[in-house]
């Protein structure tokens, strides 16, 4: 069932029918929300690809880290490591995850900018559910987030990670998950707090500890247990891990060192598969993803 | 000036616009029907229990200070707040029960801008087309269609962000329009904007009348923009006081206002009180008295005044004058209390929280 909509005049009081166009607004199904979930994801990528600066300044994080204090660090870190692995290499994974860390918050949070600027009311008025809309803007964050960190594998050669295609797609495909979960994460939260100065302070108060907490910068194994613990509760830890243990797996290193650096992650002595880490920030991803649906199906 | 209710109001004159005769022809299902509306936020009633209909094809306009409950019953009908008790349909359909129809079947257009800054013109009407299912075939030339209405076609693939204020709220009417919503709603749709532009709009507004099968329903401050509605609703404190066409309105307040010169005054002033029992008084340099029709009565009075008349003025008693009877107040006092009105509600809302 369909609403015809007519735009002529309807008593045809002398107006040319043949110059209306007829407007026909379908009833809700999935291929609407489809279309709109389509239309959110491809604003993100239209924002993006006009805010340059945006594109540029997502990336001085990530390089300072990578080339800056890996290459400050590296004689230092050089004792630790086994011969023919260089710093800047370990942390590769961990640098890649941080850049796309804060794009894919900062894209969640546009959606308290549109808050605040009126698009979201746009957006909340339109006759589709609202998991279209919020589906929309986590795989549009995700895909945005994912670009800004393809920019970082490009330069991976700089930091001796072989161009290998297959890691590669291991590394883009997991990209793609961490960000998704991570603008869904953002998402959730933007849908509570409605201030963009609450918001930012939140991020950053976040972004951090959980970069640093993630293992990124250093392996998992020999820690105090205070912070093993804590560790384990960062998501990010979930995802650095399997993205070291690919890139380890194309490097010329023998097993033990590879063992040595890319431990993998462990609860109370117990191997978490790569599969299961994988699989809990997909969860958590979900998860999060639902909480903001509901969130935002609630009307005043 | 002192406003006397006549003890008959006036009907509406029939043709006098032409606009108000043509919407109430026919007996067609109303497009916005309201009764017993109540919206209640801690301790206040931002509108309390409120009924009225809007017919098809018709400009109704909420007029009422801030704070009187305009865009609470907007948003009641848009759909974005639920009532606390009491019904609404819009184009036949209910806004808490079926939410998703009554979204299809209408446009909007709010106070604050809604529009993405970052995109263009084209780009944001894009986005709505997709939100709203506007079949892919059709998207191009409606689109083209309603940017022409509203003069922005050739502006269509600029940055949102480069349009002048004017600009903006155009392009959010043929946004509006976009989708060929059964109800228009504008929420102030001037508010901030200079006088030219005001009028500019108004224009547009106007003109859709003529190329769209729509019903407008807007909510306004401003008198003079009252004036352009077919019917209105003046709004105070939650509750409707009165409902009528404007001229209607403006007729049971009261009389018209008639001033005179003439070669002698005091013959005059005692003339008018001896053939038509008027009293009539001299007020800025000319004899000056009211009456229930005053361009009725000027005939009347030429035959009837033997004092010669140099020059003769009618005017009609203005909304403001008709607010003014109904809530005892003109609308920049009620303004003024209105802003204590307004935070004290803001502040049970946020207890609410």
């Amino acid at each position: 069932m369909a609403t015809e909509v007519s735009v002529a005049p309807a008593d045809a009081s002398g107006q040319d029918l043949s110059e209306s166009i007829r407007v026909l607004v379908p009833e809700r199904n999935i291929r609407q929300d489809l279309r709109a979930a389509g239309i959110v994801w491809r604003r993100e990528l239209i924002r993006f690809r006009n805010d340059r600066l945006r594109a540029v300044t997502g990336l001085v994080q990530p390089v300072l880290f990578l080339f800056v204090l890996g290459t400050g660090l590296s004689s230092l870190a050089s004792r630790g490591m086994p011969p023919g692995v260089d710093f800047r290499t370990f942390i590769y994974p961990g640098v890649l995850a941080m850049s796309v860390l804060f794009t894919a918050i900062f894209s969640a949070a546009s959606i308290v900018w549109d808050r605040e600027f009126g698009f979201l009311r746009e957006m909340l008025v339109a006759p589709v559910s609202r998991a279209a809309l919020v589906v929309g803007k986590c795989l549009g964050g995700a895909t945005v987030a994912t670009l800004q960190g393809i920019v970082i594998l490009i330069l991976a050669g700089l930091a001796h990670v072989p161009y290998s295609p297959e890691l590669f797609v291991v590394l883009i495909g997991e990209l793609l998950l961490l960000s998704f979960t991570l603008t869904a994460f953002g998402v959730m939260m933007a849908a509570r707090i409605k201030q963009i100065q609450a918001f930012m302070a939140l991020t950053q108060m976040l972004v951090l500890p959980l970069f640093f907490l993630s293992g990124a910068l250093y392996p998992l194994t020999g820690l105090p247990s205070w912070l093993a613990v804590l560790t384990r509760f960062d998501p990010l830890t979930y995802i650095v891990d399997p993205m070291r243990r690919a890139v380890f797996a194309h490097l010329h290193v023998s097993p033990l060192a590879a063992h040595a650096l890319a431990p993998g992650v462990t609860w109370s002595g117990w191997q978490v598969p790569q599969g299961l880490s994988l699989g809990l920030v997909a969860i958590m991803g979900l998860g999060m993803l639902v909480i903001a649906i509901l969130e935002f199906r609630k009307t005043e | 000036m002192t406003a006397e209710k006549t003890a008959d109001p006036i009907p509406a004159r029939a043709g006098d616009t032409g606009r108000a005769g043509a919407a109430r022809a026919g007996t067609a299902q109303p497009a916005v029907r309201v009764s017993g509306l109540t919206k209640r936020y801690g301790e206040i009633d931002a509108v309390n229990g409120i009924d009225f209909e809007v017919m098809p094809g018709e400009t109704f306009g909420f007029l009422g200070p801030n704070g009187a409950g305009k865009s609470t019953t907007i948003k009641i009908l848009c759909t974005l707040a639920a009532p606390t008790s009491g019904t609404a349909t819009v184009a036949g359909h209910d806004v808490t029960r079926e939410r998703d129809t009554v979204r299809r079947n209408i446009g909007l257009v709010f106070q604050d801008t809604t529009l993405d800054t970052y995109l263009t013109g084209r780009q944001n009407l894009q986005f709505h087309a997709e939100l709203y299912a506007v079949p892919k075939r059709a998207i191009a030339p409606r689109m083209r269609q309603v940017l022409e209405m509203v003069g922005l076609w050739d502006r269509r693939d600029s940055l949102v962000s480069t349009y002048s204020g004017g600009m903006q709220r155009r392009l959010e009417i043929a946004r509006g329009l976009l989708h060929a919503p059964r109800v228009l709603f504008l929420d102030e749709p001037t508010v901030g904007l200079d006088p030219q532009t005001r009028s500019s709009i108004w224009e547009y507004i106007n003109g859709l009348k003529s190329r769209e099968d729509i019903t407008i329903f807007l909510t306004t401050h401003y008198m003079d923009e009252a004036e352009n509605c077919d019917r209105i609703a003046i709004i105070d404190h939650g509750k409707i006081v009165a409902i009528d066409t404007p001229e209607a309105l403006k007729a049971s307040v009261g009389e018209d206002r008639v001033q005179i010169h003439t070669a002698d005054d005091a013959a005059a002033i005692e003339a008018l009180a001896a053939t038509f029992g008027i009293g009539a008084a001299v007020h800025d340099g000319a004899v000056t008295f009211s009456v229930a029709s005053g361009e009725q009565f000027v005939p009347r009075l030429f035959a009837g005044l033997t004092v010669p008349i140099q020059s003769v003025s009618v005017s009609r008693p203005s909304l403001d004058d008709v607010f003014m009877s109904y809530t005892g107040k003109t609308i920049r006092d009620a303004e003024a209390s209105g802003t204590d009105h307004m935070r004290a509600m803001v502040n049970a809302w946020r207890r609410r929280g």
